[in-house]
């Protein structure tokens, strides 16, 4: 049978804790630095604004659109090629609040007094009050569903386990956001429903993790936490890398074929996926062990019995 | 141990031939075809128009397929885009105003696959291109323009009781009547607060007089922006059909917003002056003196204008406009409490009505138009005689031959106008070629992420892979049978989260996976390991998958749009895959290993 991962020993993962933690502090340091410093690069879905996107015959010359668009006097215009030199992206900001609606109008009517074959591809307009809500939904629903996992997690397991598999997911949610500030990529409303989607989806893992910790302490009567955590990470191990591989197999393939519309969105998931292995494996568990679990929580004549699995 | 009963087989079997069956007319593509549908909403399509449709097709001779009433329009389908073009010229030429003849799209499954309801999925407007809007209607407008109709109506109250007033103002939403002395406006007071029960009065000593203030109930508040909101989406109803449109989705979002969603609409700047339009209604007095021959040539007599009718030809109106639709403050469909005739009563307010009063006792016996205008074009939606002087502010049109026609009258003078401004406050327009191409691109991402899957699960689990990408090829089979069922709408994020969720529901094979290997490992027969695999893996699938539903529930209850689009199909993905994963791979491990009393080597 083929295998990747026939670990025969447990491998010592809590006694390198150390290093681990230091690695996750700075990332996440890094991330929170990022965010603070440079901020989320807010798609119009958030800011409010109008994009346009047009397609042009002959690849496109962006001086040409640029002064054709300037004679508009909408203010604060921004052209940039997008994926090819045939597909011309633009960006205007809400500004002078008459009319909004109006603007992609004016637009396309300079751009094909310049050039006729223009192809109008999409215009995303959002007004600045839709823009605030949407901001205000998104950032509602990240809270929704950590404490929804959080309150999962603790009616499933315990409150230890809750918070340490909350604070690990959550330290991936920081660490896209700070990417993604970091390269300033796009954040959109559909990036946001993906980096929602890889917290529930991460959170699997710390549960797989658990649920196999849970098992240890029941059965392995004379060994130390960390070497029970240890040994649950081990057992695990292998389907934690199958599993991630095939979803991230799926990702990659929206980042590569999806075109523009996905890219940030496989982008997203793609971090969310990497760093979930990372965190629910050595940071949640560090996490367990500092919160100073015991075999007692567990150990309770009625507590039903409960299997695991892997 | 590893058999399941018959009847579990046969389950499993059914689920997946009506599942199959409900996936098959997404693969059938679509076929150009017209759409004819009545302009008034209210009208029925009947196999008359039917006949209608394709005698004009056969004289023009215009080749098509096949034509079926379909809900409440026809739909020719047609061999050809350039044959669509040519079908929709002649249709609309021939059939007249009266519908709207748009070009659209038909699934080519077979008939007897859509009689049994297995329809294509709907595709989103970022998959087959239109456009987007949402609109916000000004509320305060729509209250300020109620506080100007009482305005009026006190007026009009006050001097029917000859109690004397000073001023009467207001500011935003709130009337206030400016008295004398307090003996006045205690009077008025009573005589307000008992005809108009919706609004709160508050009495004021002022030392430079007695006020009274007028302010809407909150309750009341609500009615006026329902109304509002209601009679602008009827008016948006109403100018989407002139621009023929296929399926057009006008509806309520919210208590203040109207999402329109136009498929195939590429010219934005035409729509959105359709939808900002102002009608205005106008009712004028008809001209009876006027020569019916030269008004029929559309000659119109000094002073006059020349309308076409409702009801057929033309009518010639006075000039002089007698009320506008701003009076109207309500329009119903009803019967004539003598008669019995179908009737729509109409309520004027104060002005209008004094108005009114006066105009027919001047001439009664004579006939009065009901003109609807818009772009400046002027048609005369009915035009009853006067039978005797009507005051009140309350008419009652008769003449209309059914109780269908006045709801329709009702709902032009209620829809004619817009209740209160609106404005965009969104838009989200994609060109054709964009969505073709979206299609591809969510297509693509599915069939090569799905074959890498595939390969990967075949060559590391073998037999077992071989099963489980079986199982996660029937989990793709069972979601987009769902989806069609449901006849949900796809979107390129919904086509993303397909995508996802395959992608996550090859973690159930490889949790139960992993688990046989390991018990056979521990020293299990392979039957018992299986058996065992099976067994304890469930729990730890049940509760991976609890979590990602409660992100998708999440996402469905404050996403919008095409995130609400993601969230569906993210949590009906996780249902068909616990199914599938689980119960349909386990059937088919069964009828490969089951029978073996004797097993010795599993191919895992």
């Amino acid at each position: 049978m083929l295998e990747f991962f026939p670990f025969k020993k447990t491998i010592p993962f809590m006694s390198w804790g150390k290093a681990t933690t230091a690695i996750s502090l700075l990332t996440f340091l890094f991330s929170v630095w990022a965010l603070w410093d440079r901020g989320l690069n807010l798609g119009v879905d958030f800011t409010g604004g109008t994009v346009i996107e047009v397609r042009t015959d002959q690849p496109a010359d962006l001086h040409v659109i640029r002064t054709a668009l300037e004679k508009t006097g909408l203010p604060e215009i921004s052209v940039q090629n997008f994926g090819t030199s045939h597909d011309v992206l633009i960006r205007l900001p809400n500004k002078g609040e008459a009319n909004a609606a109006e603007t992609s109008n004016r637009v396309m009517a300079a751009l094909q007094a310049v050039d006729a074959t223009i192809e109008l591809k999409r215009v995303d307009f959002v007004g600045p009050q839709v823009g605030k809500e949407l901001y205000d939904s998104g950032a509602l629903a990240l809270l929704v569903v950590a404490f929804g996992i959080m309150a999962y997690l603790a009616i499933r397991f315990e409150w230890r386990f809750a918070v340490a598999g909350m604070l690990a997911n959550m330290h991936d949610i920081v660490i896209i956001l700070g990417m993604f500030a970091f390269f300033q990529w796009e954040f959109t409303l559909t990036v946001l429903a993906g980096v929602l989607a890889v917290l529930g989806y991460s959170v699997n893992e710390s549960v797989v993790v658990f649920d196999r910790i849970r098992e240890n302490i029941r059965k392995m009567r004379g060994a130390t936490i960390p070497h029970i955590i240890d040994d649950a990470i081990t057992r695990t191990m292998s389907r934690t890398i199958i599993t991630h591989g095939s979803t991230q197999l799926m990702v990659l393939s929206m980042f590569f074929f999806g075109g523009e519309a996905l890219h940030n969105f496989a982008l997203a998931l793609t971090i969310g996926i990497m760093f979930g292995i990372y965190s629910s494996v050595l940071v949640a568990s560090p996490l367990l062990l500092m919160f100073g679990v015991k075999r007692e929580h567990f150990i309770k004549p009625v507590e039903k019995k409960e299997e695991a699995v892997v | 141990m590893n058999r399941f009963p018959l009847w579990k087989y046969v389950l499993i079997g059914i689920t997946l031939v009506v599942a199959f069956l409900y996936t098959l007319p997404n693969f059938f593509g679509e076929v150009p075809a017209v759409q004819v549908s009545p302009v008034r909403t209210s009208e029925k399509v009947d196999s008359a128009l039917l006949g209608q449709v394709e005698s004009a097709l056969k004289a023009a001779q215009v080749g098509y397929s096949a034509v079926e009433l379909a809900g409440n329009s026809i739909k020719v389908r047609l061999a050809s885009t350039d044959v669509q073009i040519k079908a929709k010229d002649v249709l609309q030429n021939s059939l007249g105003e009266r519908y709207t003849v748009a070009l659209n799209l038909v699934s080519a499954s077979p008939a007897w696959l859509s009689s049994i309801h297995a329809l294509p999925m709907y595709l989103g407007l970022d998959l087959r291109g239109g456009v987007h809007f949402l609109l916000e209607v000004d509320m305060k407008a729509a209250l300020e323009k109620a506080a100007i109709r009482y305005q009026n109506d006190f007026r009009t109250e006050l001097r029917g009781d000859k109690i004397r007033y000073g001023r009467i103002s207001r500011t935003g939403n709130v009337v206030t009547v400016h008295f004398a002395t307090r003996d006045q406006r205690d009077a008025a007071a009573n005589k307000l607060g008992s005809v108009f029960a919706e609004l709160a009065f508050s009495p004021e000593d002022q030392a430079e007089g007695f006020t009274l203030t007028a302010r809407l109930k909150p309750e009341a508040q609500t009615k006026v922006q329902e109304f509002a909101l209601q009679q602008n989406i009827t008016t948006l109803r109403n100018r989407v059909n002139e621009l023929g449109v296929a399926e057009p989705v006008i509806q309520q979002q919210g208590a203040s917003r109207v999402v329109v969603q136009l498929p195939g609409v590429q010219d934005t700047a035409k729509a959105k002056d359709i939808l900002g339009r102002t009608a205005t209604l106008e009712i004028r007095m008809v001209d009876e003196q006027a020569d019916p021959l030269a008004v029929s040539q559309g000659q119109a007599p000094f002073g006059d204008d020349i309308v076409a009718s409702r009801e057929g030809g033309n009518i010639a109106v006075k000039k002089d406009v007698v009320l506008t639709g701003d009076s109207i403050t309500d329009a119903s469909p009803g019967f004539d409490s003598q008669s019995g005739q179908a009737a729509v009563h109409i309520n004027l307010d104060g002005k209008g009505a004094r108005v009114f009063k006066d105009v027919t006792r001047e001439n009664v016996g004579k006939r009065m138009a009901i003109l609807l205008i818009e772009k400046g074009r002027a048609e005369a939606i009915t035009a009853p005689v006067i039978r005797e002087e009507i005051g009140g502010g309350r008419v009652q049109i008769t003449g209309m031959e059914t109780a269908q026609e006045a709801s329709d009258v009702a709902l032009l003078l209620r829809a004619g106008a817009l209740a209160a401004p609106m404005q965009i406050v969104e838009e989200r327009t994609v060109g054709p070629s964009m969505g073709a191409e979206n299609i591809d691109k969510g297509f693509h991402s599915n069939i090569w992420g799905f074959l890498a899957v595939v390969s990967f699960m075949v060559i590391y689990y073998r037999v077992f892979g071989l099963i489980s990408s079986a199982a996660l090829a029937i989990n793709a089979l069972l979601l987009i049978a769902l989806l069609s069922m449901m006849q949900a709408t796809l979107t390129l994020p919904g086509m993303a989260a397909i995508a996802l969720t395959l992608g996550m529901a090859i973690d159930a094979n490889v949790l139960i996976n992993e688990r046989i290997r390991e018990e056979i490992r521990a020293g299990l027969t392979p039957q018992a390991a299986i058996h065992a695999g099976y067994e304890r893996a469930w729990a730890t699938i049940l509760d991976s998958n609890l979590t990602t539903m409660i992100a998708g529930i999440a996402l469905f209850w404050l996403g919008s749009g095409p995130v609400r689009g993601f969230a569906v199909v993210l949590c009906l993905g996780i249902l068909t895959s616990m199914f599938s994963a689980v119960t349909v791979s386990r059937a088919m491990v069964n009828l490969t290993y089951g029978r073996q009393a004797r097993l010795a080597k599993v191919s895992i």
